[in-house]
């Protein structure tokens, strides 16, 4: 069975069409990239899938249920991340805030903790307060909240979109890896073409708004990527241009 | 810097009111200058009469402002988060809270007597609306973002409360509170000065003044109340700047509007 349906979804904000009717699958273990022009309506696609906005038309449904209201085992990279940091908690306790609900041990709890901030390089900010920190890292912030929770869907709105060039790189193979070692399902928003062939298994290319699906790709790249090799082969080149001539029309 | 300003302010206030008496302008028996005042005030706390109202009115006080916080927070969330009733009792707070606390006093008397109570009951009532009005204010202001987040993660009803939605709206009610605390003071020492038979700060001025004419002591125990309400409001300052400093980047320079 299929993890995440959306079928003829539509929203309207007061009348006013943002998404017009988006169709796709997801697969268990998959990730998936949306890409389209700014303003189409992915953040609003994002938020009917979390169950945040109820769709104006159309269906949600995650392992064959149909979603009414916010899912189980979900977590969520907003696109404004900084308003979605707790500022009284420290960078450690806001990692740890959503895992008190998931029945895990104190023990359990600071390891994860530990292990995320790791991954995103900011161990060495774990007591310090989301106002203290710049954009890039409070991104980080919430994309390791993100992953110490370990969904079995993880939805991502422009994730990388503050954070210098290597630091992007380094995030990106490491949703790579943490998805393939946690069998997470990632379904990930980005205005980067080659961002989105070097990430994905399949890219699905958005209209202007309102929404619509235009063109699903396969990316055919072998796993593990590689930030130098997988960029230079012919199929990325290929399916870079095909998305590029895609989004343009 | 500042605060040398500040007290340069008040000491040129004080060398004027000296110098009001010195020069004959006011009678030194109506407005005692306030060399006298203070030698006074430092007399005070070996009058029996004096140090027993102070604790009395002090006490009073202090469970008044606690009282109108737990009211005050507690129908100000519920108000808050239920439309509907704000809606219905939006008219009636709009009624009663304008309503002078001194007024209600004979109303309070007949129902209560003329112990502490009576002032307390008065002191939560003046005290509970800004505390009130800033919690359900506040709840309205909490980021919908935020509230989304931890929906997004599951995070229970009871920690969202207590995890987001309450340290989101305390800096609101912490100045509520704030607020509150001089009201409740106003309001209990207004009490005891209007309805007889009471101890207090109040009846202690008031007596002093009436039958005895001194208002040498009576200046001194409203410095000793004014001093009293300023400490409290620093007090208070000096918490939200310490716990909530967060919530405005202001605080961290040291400069939080008072
Ligand atoms: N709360 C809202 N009320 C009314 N209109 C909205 C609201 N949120 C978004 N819109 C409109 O819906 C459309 C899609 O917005 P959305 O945020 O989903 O776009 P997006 O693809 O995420 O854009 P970006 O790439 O810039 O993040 C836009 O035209 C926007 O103006
Ligand atoms: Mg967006």
């Amino acid at each position: 069975m299929s993890m995440l349906e959306v079928a003829g979804l539509g929203h309207a904000y007061g009348g006013v069409d943002a998404v017009s009717d988006v169709s796709f699958v997801v697969e268990p273990g998959e990730l998936v990239c949306i890409v389209g022009p700014s303003g189409c309506g992915k953040s609003t696609l994002l938020r009917c899938i979390a169950g945040l906005l109820p769709p104006t038309r159309g269906t949600v449904s995650l392992h064959g249920d149909r979603v009414v209201g916010v899912p189980s085992d979900l977590a969520v990279v907003f696109q404004d991340y900084s308003r979605s940091l707790l500022p009284w908690r420290t960078v450690a306790g806001n990692v740890e805030f959503p895992l008190r609900d998931r029945g895990l041990s104190t023990v359990e709890r600071r390891s994860r903790v530990e292990e995320a901030l790791s991954w995103v390089g900011l161990s060495e900010a774990a007591g310090k307060h989301p106002f203290e920190l710049s954009g890039g890292m409070q991104q980080r912030v919430s994309i390791a909240r993100a992953l110490a929770y370990r969904p079995a869907l993880m939805l991502m709105d422009e994730p990388f979109a503050s954070v210098d060039a290597q630091t992007r790189a380094d995030l990106e193979d490491l949703v790579l890896t943490v998805r393939a070692s946690a069998g997470m399902t990632v379904l990930l928003v980005t205005h980067d073409i080659d961002e989105s062939v070097y990430l994905a298994d399949r890219v699905l290319v958005l209209s202007q708004s309102p929404a619509t699906v235009v063109e699903t790709l396969k990316v055919d790249l072998s796993s593990p990527r590689d930030q130098i090799t997988t960029r230079g082969t012919d199929t990325f080149v290929r399916l870079r241009t095909e998305i590029a001539r895609q989004i343009r029309r | 810097m500042p605060f040398v300003r500040k007290l340069a302010g008040l000491v040129g206030f004080l060398l004027l009111w000296e110098a009001a008496g010195r020069l004959g302008l006011v009678d030194a028996r109506v407005l005692p200058p306030p060399s006298e005042v203070l030698v006074r005030f430092g007399l005070l706390f070996t009058d029996r009469g004096f140090v027993a109202g102070a604790v009395s009115t002090v006490l009073s006080w202090a469970i008044a402002l606690l009282c109108a916080t737990v009211l005050g927070v507690g129908v100000g969330l519920l108000l808050g988060s239920v439309p509907a009733l704000r809606l219905i009792t939006m008219p009636v707070i709009e009624f009663l809270r304008p309503l002078p606390s001194v007024a209600l006093i004979p109303l309070a008397i007949a129902l209560l007597g003329t112990q502490a109570q009576t002032k307390i009951v008065l002191g939560v009532f003046a005290a509970t609306w800004p505390i009130l009005l800033n919690t359900s204010y506040a709840l309205g202001e909490v980021d919908p973002r935020l509230l989304e987040t931890v929906r997004c993660f599951r995070v229970s009803r009871w920690r969202r409360l207590v995890g987001v939605t309450l340290p989101s709206i305390g800096p609101f009610v912490l100045t509520g509170v704030r607020i509150s605390a001089s009201i409740a003071l106003i309001a209990i020492v207004g009490t005891e000065f209007l309805a007889g038979g009471s101890i207090g700060l109040g009846q202690y001025a008031f007596v002093q003044g009436t039958s005895g004419g001194r208002m040498d002591v009576v200046l001194a125990a409203t410095v000793f109340a004014g001093l009293f309400g300023c400490l409290v409001n620093a007090g208070f300052l000096a918490v939200q700047r310490r716990w909530v400093s967060w919530g405005s980047v202001a605080s961290s320079s040291g400069e939080v509007a008072a």
